[in-house]
């Protein structure tokens, strides 16, 4: 689905914006592309959930030997559920995902190759 | 006088087209600035987690964190930081209606929420400090505290904005169109969460090995 881009109204929404009419038409602007009440409950629910599952798992000796990838697919699950609806990620300009992700992505390199580097992850 | 500097001289409003030329992203700049800060932290966190990894299981004298972690009293401090992303979240959607009663309610619950976890944590670590661990007793100590202290601090300073934004709107300072400043804090209180969601995995639910990241 297209949607306009109310992000691009720049000093309005900057709040610097000379203009009470242009801030308030933009701010309407703003909120019609995020998403309703019942849909942030909807996610929070699902975030519970996968808290649970994860508490769960730690508990369960059936599953002892998947539980650490299963903790970080929990983990990044919630980690995107969380960036996408709640910060609105899925929702905004994708400039905003580019810097995050590019913090992100060169925070998992660096700190892979220390670890690497370490030899944290071999086998004992 | 020149027709043509004539033009320029006379007073206009800006469409929108015009207003979103007043940025070289067509963005506000704030809101960009919060996202590289936020990418900023990400390396922040990253150092602290990733020396909390190196050091796991390599403390050479006790308390180890198999001794003090109880993993269900940290699963209700996880439950009440999830709780407090959702408020937020309605928070920012209740300016952007115009519901400012409920912008008011939402922001004051979010810091509640926010407080019963650094409350939870404060009691953690005197429980900590009373087992025998504190930041000089071993590798665990010192990178558990500092990296828990961190994320402590930040959910504090959260905590001071979303009271600053109330008290802002009971003084009538932050109308529908300023919505923006809910946001940013907004961000900033995610943020803080997703931190939260990474900090509870690696360093409660994974359990400690040998200096190597296996299971028990």
């Amino acid at each position: 689905m297209s949607v306009e881009d109310p992000d691009r109204v720049t000093t309005a929404a900057t709040q610097d914006a000379p203009d009470p009419a242009v801030r308030s038409r933009l701010a309407r602007r703003s909120r019609s592309r995020h998403p309703s009440d019942a849909e942030y409950i909807r996610i929070a629910l699902i975030l519970a959930a996968i808290t649970g599952a994860e508490i769960a798992v730690y508990y369960l000796d059936s599953v002892k030997s998947l539980l650490i990838p299963l903790l970080f697919t929990f983990a990044a699950i919630k980690f995107a559920l969380v960036a996408l609806w709640f910060m609105h990620l899925k929702f905004d300009n994708k400039l905003y995902a580019r810097f995050f992700t590019a913090g992100i992505l060169f925070a998992l390199t660096v700190y892979a190759i220390v670890l690497l580097t370490f030899r944290v992850f071999a086998s004992s | 006088m020149d027709a043509s500097l004539g033009q320029h001289m006379t007073p206009h409003q800006p469409s929108e087209d015009e207003v979103e030329l007043e940025t070289s992203t067509g963005l506000p700049n704030i809101k960009l600035a919060m996202w590289i800060f936020l990418g900023s932290e990400c390396l922040l966190f990253g150092a602290l987690i990733t020396t909390y990894v190196l050091y796991r299981g390599r403390s050479t004298v006790g308390p180890y964190p198999s001794d003090l972690f109880d993993i269900g009293y940290t699963s209700v401090s996880s439950f009440v930081l999830l709780a407090s992303s959702l408020t937020m979240v309605l928070a920012l959607a209740a300016i952007q209606r115009g519901d400012h009663g409920r912008l008011r309610v939402w922001l004051l619950a979010t810091a509640l929420l926010g407080m019963t976890f650094i409350g939870g944590q404060v009691y953690e670590f005197t429980s900590f400090v009373r087992e025998g661990l504190t930041l000089h007793t071993n590798l665990f100590g010192t990178t558990f505290f500092v990296l828990t202290g961190f994320h402590g601090v930040h959910v504090t300073v959260g905590i001071l904005m979303l009271l600053s934004l109330v008290a802002l709107s009971l003084a009538g300072r932050l109308p529908q169109d300023r919505a923006l400043t809910v946001e940013l804090v907004g961000l900033y209180w995610h943020f803080v969460d997703i931190v939260w969601i990474i900090i509870f995995t690696v360093v409660y639910l994974i359990p400690t090995g040998h200096g190597t990241l296996v299971p028990r």
